[in-house]
């Protein structure tokens, strides 16, 4: 059984972590630098040893606080100028492993589980398609529709015809 | 951008490998060298063809509130309706969209309460029925490009 000194050092040591974890969050959101050993340098500025920032990286992204570490292209400026919001009404059953399967096609960002919102609204998977043009989504689309088979029943995706409102977002993972 | 810099681009969107010398593994990887990747990865910053490199935060985890929602707006109300949504500073974007739910739009915001107030508070400005669709579940977020 724990001491109450033991369990005061427990606390202070998870205490020392989030902190730490939060510093490292503040020191990396802006970009990694581009450099050999690109965790040395935040090492440094942390105060602390470069396998503590591998380390600690590793914790996240093992628990899902960090998606990965990696290049995120523009995929304006590489002709991926069109997306549609493609939206499938799934069994409540399979959508988890449809979801996955979806979300982790190329071409395929923002997939997500919402609520239907009956009569209106019968679809309860959305998932973001990019493409050269319309055409091109269209068909992507389509090649999911085929992928799915009859474990969707309906699906349609919506284009967003004008942007009324696009302000930076107070909250974000950018 | 020639081959190399589009090999380099589909490989680094699936994430860096954790390491003392990422690069050098991942150069092993593209048949290319250490300093060959950093500079082609740097001239991509530089020209905007990257917007970033480095490690994505999941934004969930970092607090607050975010929700997807649509109104069906009758054609000749568009505009006024426009105006009520996109005067709140909790509406971050907002979509027209080719469907009969033709206003899509995204609250972004520190509390559930304070979204429930604005939806509240757009319904009563507008008449109309606000549909709110928060994700219940996150499959994926991101995009892999293959170019």
């Amino acid at each position: 059984m724990n001491t109450p000194v033991r369990e005061l050092a427990q606390v202070r040591a998870e205490n020392d972590e989030a902190d730490f974890e939060s510093r490292l969050v503040r020191a990396t959101q802006g970009g990694l630098p581009l450099v050999a050993r690109p965790f040395a340098p935040i090492a440094e500025e942390l105060g602390c040893s470069e396998e503590r920032v591998i380390s600690t990286f590793r914790n996240m992204l093992a628990d899902g606080r960090v998606r990965r570490i990696a290049a995120v292209p523009n995929h304006y400026r590489l002709g991926y100028v069109a997306n549609g919001m493609s939206v499938w009404d799934v069994d409540d059953a399979l959508i988890e492993r449809i979801g996955k399967q979806v979300g982790n096609l190329a071409m395929v960002s923002h997939c997500y589980e919402r609520p239907r919102k009956l009569p209106h609204w019968p679809y309860n998977l959305f998932a973001m398609v990019h493409g050269r043009n319309r055409d091109e989504v269209r068909e992507k689309v389509e090649s999911i529709a085929t992928l799915l088979g009859d474990r969707a029943r309906s699906h349609d995706v919506l284009f967003s015809t004008r942007i009324l409102k696009k302000t930076g977002m107070r909250l974000g993972d950018k | 951008m020639d081959s190399l810099d589009r090999s380099i681009i589909n490989r680094l969107q699936a994430g860096l490998p954790l390491c003392e010398r990422p690069f050098l593994e991942l150069a092993d990887e593209l048949d290319t060298s250490e300093q060959t990747l950093l500079e082609r990865l740097q001239a991509m910053l530089d020209s905007g063809l990257l917007t970033r490199f480095g490690p994505l935060f999941v934004a969930d985890h970092l607090g607050g509130v975010l929700s997807l929602c649509a109104i069906r707006v009758p054609e000749d109300r568009f505009e006024p309706v426009e105006r009520i949504v996109n005067s709140f500073d909790e509406v971050a974007h907002n979509y027209e969209r080719d469907h009969e739910l033709n206003m899509w739009f995204v609250i972004a915001c520190d509390a559930l309460h304070t979204k429930r107030r604005v939806l509240k508070d757009i319904e009563r400005q507008t008449g109309l029925e606000v549909l709110d669709m928060p994700k219940s579940r996150e499959f994926f977020i991101g995009l892999h490009l293959e170019v």
